[in-house]
């Protein structure tokens, strides 16, 4: 009988929760009655598989994936780059990682978005790329600007980037936000603040990386990302339920 | 620290995927034309086999209002109830991918995606699952993503035996997880209205 080894439980008092009075937004949008826990069965365990064959080489430059020949998006020059791992440490190779972002002035290129920061006309302001053997990926881009939000009157969004991380099973699926050090909109933003724990907001801030920074070029920060671990199969599952 | 504490990571934190979440994950619906192809628009491929169907639904807030900036995510597997995943065993239809990603109307909230029919699964302990597809839903305002399944109203003695539907204590609940067949224009349609919270919310999963 095939029982697949698991992923460890997600700490649920790690990740934010879903009602969080501050972010006015999830009020009506979380649920109310508690999620029913699942050990993983062969569809959690699985989940999509991405190649070569599905982006571009260059869609992980966000600096050109756009721009007409020639030119540049408008901002100071980033590289975010890290490594995708789980919470053995065990990178975690050829998966696929998303990232979108407002640009330098803090518009989205969105038919929602009114910000009356201008469109740069050679910034899409997305980009997707599949983490190397070792679970390395990296993205070069401008640094997206600090935009305004209506949950207060006066809230402003702290710079951020957009990620969206596969791993290799449906379990592991993730969609979180990456910041940078030292921006004072961290600690007033009630998005960050749905985050119960200091120590997980600190995981999403990204660290400048003075070496991997291209002297007279671009600067470079520092955003590793943890996805859930795995059971070794050492221990034989006991029966579910009764 | 000894030696003998284990070390593990923290996973990261999750953090909702904002209002505009179609610029990473579907930029043709944000206004835009950037990637040679977006990824996640065919589900089955042309080679599947098994029954095609669409399934179609809207997702609901607390105070019934469709949500029209959610983006699910559908993972299934084929008619004959392989994943399209190294770890299942057993071969899927060359181009069958088994996983879908999709957006609402911006007016309406409506979405669908067309597949075919998942067969049953191998569940634990050599239990079978019913015929399901697994949904993965984010928005603004949700703060880490919600894991929830389809299954189908057809399916009426797999679903009796399913392990997981049967793992939900209140039978009433178990309701909003089957979703409603029908026939439009010769095709066949099933309906899955998911809601968020409040009376008939739907059961959604820790997995
Ligand atoms: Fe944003």
């Amino acid at each position: 009988m095939y029982t697949p080894a698991e992923f460890y439980q997600r700490d649920r008092e790690w990740h934010p929760p879903a009602l969080t009075p501050h972010y006015k937004t999830a009020v009506s949008r979380s649920p109310q009655y508690s999620l029913i826990s699942l050990q993983n069965s062969s569809s959690e365990i699985t989940g999509p598989v991405f190649g070569h064959n599905d982006i571009d080489p260059l869609d992980n430059d966000l600096l050109n994936n756009y721009a007409k020949p020639g030119e540049n998006p408008i901002g100071p020059r980033l590289i975010a780059h890290g490594r995708v791992v789980d919470e053995n440490g065990r990178g975690v190779p050829n998966t696929l990682v998303e990232a979108w972002q407002a640009n330098a002035g803090g518009r989205y290129r969105h038919k929602k978005d009114t910000y009356l920061a201008p469109i740069d006309p050679n910034f899409g302001g997305c980009g997707r790329t599949l983490t190397d053997e070792n679970g390395y990926y990296f993205f070069r881009t401008v640094k997206p600007g600090a935009y305004p939000w209506r949950n207060y009157v006066n809230g402003w969004r702290p710079a951020h980037i957009h990620f969206s991380i596969f791993g290799t099973a449906f379990a592991q699926r993730l969609i979180t936000q990456c910041y940078f050090e030292g921006d004072p909109w961290i600690s007033r933003c009630p998005i960050v603040k749905t985050i119960p724990d200091e120590r997980a907001v600190d995981m999403l801030v990204a660290k400048l990386d003075e070496n991997a920074t291209i002297p007279l070029d671009t600067q470079c920060y520092r955003f590793d990302i943890v996805l859930r671990g795995r059971r070794s199969t050492l221990f034989e599952n006991r029966l579910e339920g009764n | 620290m000894t030696s003998n504490t284990p070390e593990y990571l923290k996973e990261t934190p999750s953090q909702t995927a904002g209002p505009y979440v179609h610029i990473g994950l579907a930029p043709g619906a944000a206004g835009f034309d950037i990637y040679k192809q977006e990824l996640g628009w065919d589900i089955a491929g042309p080679n599947a086999k098994g029954e095609r169907i669409r399934v179609e639904g809207v997702v609901v807030d607390g105070i019934g209002s469709p949500i029209k900036d959610v983006l699910l995510e559908a993972w299934q597997a084929n008619s004959e109830g392989v994943y399209a995943h190294p770890e299942c065993e057993g071969n899927v239809e060359d181009g069958f991918r088994g996983w879908g990603r999709v957006i609402t109307d911006f007016e309406t909230g409506e979405w669908g995606f067309d597949t075919v029919k998942p067969g049953a699964t191998m569940g634990r302990n050599g239990r079978m699952m019913a015929p399901h597809i697994n949904l993965w839903i984010v928005a603004r305002g949700i703060n880490i993503g919600l894991n929830t399944r389809i299954y189908f109203e057809d399916e009426v003695e797999a679903n009796a035996k399913d392990p997981v539907i049967n793992l939900i204590e209140w039978e009433k609940r178990r309701a909003t997880l089957i979703a409603k067949r029908s026939e439009r224009d010769g095709q066949v349609v099933y309906r899955f209205d998911v809601k968020i919270q409040g009376e008939d919310e739907t059961v959604f999963f820790d997995i």
